[in-house]
């Protein structure tokens, strides 16, 4: 669905992805893993179109879209979570998810139409669609999921999401993990994963692609990905034991 | 309420109002127009310093057309509106495209201006240069030419005026319900995320600047007719465009009436001042004018409008409360 080859981003005389290559299969969960600084967001900001490609194509069911602007990738069925969350802050949380599902398609729905696919995609991520509830209210889960909520309103074939978990504790971290695998399931929608914690993540991808100094370092099942002494040495660390539990309870 | 109290605006120069009233009524209508035109795009995060050249544009291409090619203003006026767009255009696309936003907006609008107000200096052969010009009367064996849009009766300016200002009202009505306006309030917020989930931030942001600036052409175009005198200083540059965006502010520039409010503060004000002082203590009524412009902005940030109608709301609020509980 989406293939990525020799994708490259240079900030003046610094690399920040160099020659990325990598698919991802239709209905497929694919994380996206790295040290802070190894050009996870930039990729993805270079998927989704906040930023030109300096070099390399992406293609998406079969066309080319690098160096498309924004709006039009979003068009084309590609949303985005940011990493900090940027909600709409002086707009209500339902004009917030509403303008996504107006804007997000080529053709504008009616717009009762997409005040109503809002308030559906609300009741999924469990916000609130009244009106009245302001973004103010939310807390750190809640702007992750007002995130996704938004990205979702597009309607997306493929969602990326930036999902730097930090702020959150576990029983919130692993719901939001929850909620990205039954995407997945009752949507169908195909997607990539950023996320800097990777026991939570392992729990849920069928593929991970690790970056390291804007390169991919390696690719793989969770478990392979675990296991590699080069992921162990750049990344993993002394983490590398619980990581490689977390994959090995989920395969029981 | 409502309208009756346009009803009584309507009909209160049929009441024997003297000139001079009627023409500070037809001042504040017409700056009133303006104003909400700069503020239908100041209030979503455009804060343009450049409005005076759209004013210029209009009062002066209008005027000269008239006087140099003896083209009415009825087929000037679609001139100087086009000329608006094409500037607006310009100015516009460039600075949406590659996000120069806030202050930086600010600062190529005033530019804009300056070079609006140097351009009408500069060719002072066809404009009179900062002496300003008066169009060729059309007025000198009848009362008024509609071809030539010129009306000696203040009353018919009334007219003319209060239906543009009207206009105003309902387009900044219009603009207020759409998605539009949502999506341009989501983008002077987080233009990276509303780029994201498919907006596209460079048209949405020429079209709102475009029906701005061609509104406030519109008004100078107005104002050079009724004035039948247009100055530099008057219809372009660093004032008249800190004007507007003071006057819009002063009254409150999210409410619709807002602008108008602050036209008509600030121009009773500056009239207020200007008879009470007079001019015994050179610049004094001016100085006094700016400081109360400071404070307005400091302590009401919403502006007078904006400010009466939340502390309102506020009481129909607590209201609401205390029956329920």
């Amino acid at each position: 669905m989406l293939s990525v080859s020799d994708l490259t981003k240079v900030f003046g005389g610094f690399t920040a992805v160099s020659n990325i290559a990598f698919e991802v299969k239709e209905g497929e969960i694919l994380g996206l893993i790295g040290p802070n600084g190894s050009g996870k967001s930039t990729t993805f900001n270079l998927i989704s179109g906040a930023l030109a490609p300096t070099r390399g194509s992406i293609r998406f069911g079969g066309e080319d879209i690098a160096g498309l602007p924004a709006n039009r990738i979003a068009h084309r069925g590609i949303a985005r979570t940011f990493q900090i969350p940027r909600p709409f802050r002086r707009l209500s949380i339902l004009d917030n998810v509403a303008l996504a599902a107006f804007y997000g398609h080529a053709e504008h729905p009616a717009r009762e139409k997409a005040y109503a696919y809002a308030r559906e995609v609300l009741k999924l991520v469990n916000l609130p669609s009244d009106p009245a509830a302001r973004v103010d209210g939310l807390g750190a889960a809640g702007l992750k999921k007002l995130e996704l909520a938004r990205a979702l309103a597009t309607g997306p074939k493929l969602l990326l999401a930036d999902e730097s978990l930090g702020g959150l504790d576990e029983s919130e971290m692993n719901q939001a993990a929850d909620m990205l695998a039954a995407i997945r399931k009752e949507r169908g929608i195909t997607i990539i994963w950023v996320e800097h914690i990777m026991g939570v993540l392992m729990r849920v991808v069928d593929r991970c692609i690790v970056l390291d100094y804007g390169e991919v370092i390696a690719e793989g099942r969770p478990d392979e990905v675990a296991h590699d002494p080069k992921v162990i040495e750049v990344y993993l660390g002394t983490d590398a034991a619980d990581v490689q539990k977390t994959v090995a309870d989920r395969a029981t | 309420m409502k309208w009756a109290a346009l009803v009584v605006l309507a009909l209160a120069p049929l009441a024997g109002m003297g000139n001079y009233p009627l023409h500070l009524l037809i001042m504040c209508l017409l700056w009133g127009f303006v104003y909400t035109s700069w503020a239908i795009m100041g209030r979503l995060g455009m804060v343009s310093l450049g409005h005076g050249a759209f004013l210029g544009i209009g009062a002066y291409v209008v005027v000269l057309l008239w006087n140099h090619a003896g083209i009415s203003p009825w087929l000037g006026t679609p001139i100087a509106l086009v000329l608006t767009a094409v500037v607006a255009f310009v100015i516009g696309y460039p600075c949406f495209r590659f996000k120069i936003v806030g202050h930086y907006f600010a600062l190529v609008t005033l530019a804009l201006t300056e070079v609006a107000r140097l351009v009408i200096v500069a060719l002072r052969d066809q404009t009179g240069g900062s002496l300003g010009a008066t169009p060729n009367t059309a007025l000198a064996d009848s009362a008024w030419s509609l071809g030539a849009l010129q009306f000696s009766s203040k009353l018919i300016w009334f007219y003319i005026i209060l239906v543009a200002w009207l206009a105003g009202l309902w387009i900044w009505g219009r603009v207020d319900r759409s998605m539009t306006r949502l999506a341009l309030e989501a983008i002077s917020q987080e233009e990276d995320a509303a780029a994201s989930v498919g907006m596209n931030v460079t048209r949405l942001k020429l079209g709102v600047t475009l029906l701005s600036a061609l509104m406030t052409c519109f008004g100078g175009v107005l104002y050079a007719q009724y004035q039948l005198y247009v100055n530099p200083e008057t219809v372009s540059g660093i004032g008249i465009s800190l004007q507007i965006v003071f006057g819009a502010i002063v009254g409150g520039m999210f409410v619709r009436l807002g602008p108008t409010v602050g036209a008509a503060i600030t121009l009773l004000l500056a009239e207020v001042l200007r008879l009470a002082i007079g001019h015994d203590v050179h610049g004094l009524d001016t100085t006094i004018y700016g400081l109360m412009l400071v404070l307005f902005i400091i302590f009401m940030p919403k502006g007078i409008l904006g400010a009466i109608l939340e502390a309102l709301e506020k009481r129909r609020a607590a209201k609401t409360a205390a029956a329920t509980a």
